[in-house]
């Protein structure tokens, strides 16, 4: 009951707002956040039930259709995992553009395809079939189009377009593969697959998954796949940039790609070395692009590509521990990546460029935004206690037990490269020596900048504070209850069939 | 308005439009309410009515649909169409399960039959019809400003 209104809510959000809110003018602010308020307490109630009152799994049937015919929703624990990342941080993200859309005209546009791009994650993480996760990957993917473009500037618009059919041939490949798993089995139903493909000897099987990799690696810009990542992410809205960035490739990307690989498919162990090596690709090649960015959104572009091969470095390890690592990454990194974008907004909001060599000042008259960026970035490299460390660190003990030596030491290198690229950028973005602001002194409108508004502000403090306190997750007790469970639903694929068609 | 006789295509397009306009739009709406006892539905019914309102843009030009039905306008009641889908959805969460069969079989065969599905045909057309309409009112808006 509740897990359906994870697509109500945000779908009739969507509808409401873009009648009333293009009439009356400050509706749209407030009833888009009260909404995705209610969807992080919902995301949370929906955990505490599947610890309490379910056993493992609850499939709700829409329309009350039994399961090989009708539409079902799954709520296992990976699922309840990844719904309280995406709305937490599309929480804080809706809270952030409150203040800072205000420049741009048709604001109440802006929030109708931000709930519709919601609507879409929620609608691919709770769906149990092939063809809905299809429908709302789609759904999720157009509304993005759209926010890139948003600014109508020529380069939002190149950039959009390349994504636009960069991401076509994905969602491509994706119907192809899913027309040839219906071909192949008569079946869309994820748990019915599971049951009728017992082994992947078959060469349409091998063929299916490499589609299905190929096609939510594009989403998630692995790295033979990654170009449109570093246009596209830059030229929205910094709030998008932080909801496509922080969310967006993880859902359609790396958690469909755990969900197929894993849940679905038969798991066989040269995938899983393909899945690593993919990891250890995007995460060196990711960093190696960044070292010489200087455009401060261009560079978390690029990182994200990094970081994304760490998650699928843990996921590909395909040991317990390295699931954990991978998933728990995930978590830090939507908190952490988001964060930074927000901070790269925040500075373009009074600076109005994303050139880090002209940022100056910052430490002296941003005090807040300075604090989240310097923790943003010591999470994202990896420097205890900050949540990014823990994940890097369970990741490399992962590696290095399951005799990957190599892995381990790719993963320690690049996060050394990931801390030199973010000191690059507090160094010129943030906390610039004197000698250099001297010639500045003279010019007061420069000196004059204040702290951007108190929301933006509350939004990056918020997650900032997230990112100092969720090394608290992996304290037994807490971990057996949240992480742990999503790793078991991964771990062992057979499970999520069994607990389906029971 | 301007001068609606130099506006457009030429007076035969503009008599046989007339003609022909209430028609297409009446089978757009019969694809809609039979799509559940004969082939259609309504995406086809949507997209045909849709077709109906660009044929008279196209005949009589711009100006012409612009003024009544603006993309503003048509953008709201695509938005009522999908409202309207997502409420069948809840009425059936409110008879217990999200997207239930509410409203019973009925007499087969019968134009007020198949429960729930003639309703959403109707939603569903509202949505592609004002949709495509709103999509190809945008598109002439568009060269509209670029001549000015």
């Amino acid at each position: 009951m509740i897990i359906s209104l994870f697509i109500i809510l945000p779908l009739a959000t969507v509808f409401i707002n873009s009648i009333i809110g293009r009439f009356v003018n400050k509706f749209s602010d407030v009833f888009v956040n009260i909404v995705n308020f209610i969807l992080v307490v919902l995301s949370f109630i929906s955990l505490y039930q599947l610890n309490t009152y379910y056993n493992k799994i609850f499939v709700y049937q829409v329309g009350g259709w039994a399961i090989p015919y009708g539409i079902s929703i799954v709520m296992d624990h990976l699922t309840v995992f990844m719904l309280i990342v995406v709305n937490i941080v599309a929480f804080l993200v809706g809270l952030y553009s409150i203040s800072y859309m205000e420049r741009y005209t048709e604001k109440w546009g802006f929030y109708s395809l931000f709930e519709l791009m919601l609507a879409g994650m929620n609608g691919v993480i709770i769906s149990g079939d092939l063809f809905n996760i299809f429908v709302f990957l789609e759904i999720a993917s157009i509304a993005s189009y759209a926010l890139v473009a948003f600014g109508t500037e020529r380069d939002e618009l190149e950039a959009a377009f390349k994504y636009i059919v960069l991401s076509s041939i994905s969602t491509g490949l994706i119907l192809l593969a899913i027309a040839l798993t219906y071909g192949y089995t008569s079946t869309l139903n994820l748990a019915d697959i599971a049951k009728t493909i017992q082994s992947s000897d078959n060469l349409l099987v091998k063929i299916i998954i490499f589609l299905f990799i190929l096609g939510f690696g594009i989403k998630a810009a692995v790295v033979p796949l990654h170009w449109w990542l570093p246009d596209a992410h830059p030229s929205a809205p910094a709030p998008i940039s932080a909801m496509l960035s922080g969310v967006l490739i993880k859902t359609l990307g790396v958690y469909l790609i755990i969900r197929v690989i894993f849940n679905v498919f038969p798991l066989y162990p040269k995938l899983l070395t393909i899945i690593l090596f993919l990891g250890i690709l995007s995460m060196l090649v990711g960093v190696i692009l960044a070292l010489y960015q200087w455009d401060y959104k261009r560079l978390l572009a690029y990182h994200s590509i990094s970081q994304v091969g760490y998650m699928l470095l843990g996921i590909g390890l395909g040991t317990p521990l390295g699931i954990l690592g991978g998933i728990f990454h995930l978590l830090n990194h939507s908190i952490f990546k988001s964060l930074l974008f927000l901070t790269s907004g925040a500075l373009e909001y009074n600076f109005a460029t994303r050139d880090l060599r002209n940022y100056f000042y910052v430490s002296k008259t941003m005090r807040n935004t300075t604090f989240s960026a310097t923790v943003g970035s010591l999470s994202i490299a990896g420097v205890p206690p900050f949540n990014g460390f823990w994940s890097k660190l369970l990741i490399i003990i992962a590696c290095i037990e399951s005799k990957n030596i190599f892995a381990g030491l790719v993963a320690i290198v690049v996060s050394i490269l990931t801390l030199a690229s973010f000191l690059k950028v507090l160094k010129y973005g943030f906390y610039k020596e004197n000698n250099e602001l001297m010639e500045y002194k003279s010019k007061p409108e420069i000196l004059n900048k204040s702290e951007v508004p108190f929301l933006m502000r509350f939004s990056m403090i918020t997650l900032a504070f997230l990112c100092i306190i969720l090394g608290v997750l992996l304290y037994p007790e807490i971990r057996e209850v949240f992480l742990s469970k999503a790793v078991e639903i991964i771990y062992q694929g057979g499970l999520y069939k069994e607990f389906i068609l029971k | 308005m301007k001068d609606n006789k130099h506006t457009g295509m030429t007076l035969i397009v503009k008599t046989v439009t007339r003609w022909t306009v209430l028609l297409i739009m009446l089978y757009g709406w019969y694809i809609t309410f039979f799509g559940h006892l004969s082939p259609g539905g309504g995406f086809a019914g949507g997209v045909i009515v849709a077709l109906s309102f660009i044929h008279i843009i196209l005949a009589y030009g711009k100006d012409f649909v612009a003024e009544k039905i603006s993309e503003h306008l048509a953008g709201i009641l695509e938005t009522t169409g999908g409202l309207m889908f997502l409420t069948l959805a809840i009425l059936g969460l409110a008879a217990g399960i999200f997207f239930k069969d509410f409203l019973g079989q009925g007499k087969v065969f019968s134009l007020f039959s198949g429960g729930i599905i003639l309703p959403a045909n109707i939603a569903i057309m509202i949505k592609v019809g004002f949709g495509m309409l709103s999509a190809f009112l945008c598109l002439i808006l568009f060269s509209y400003q670029d001549k000015k």
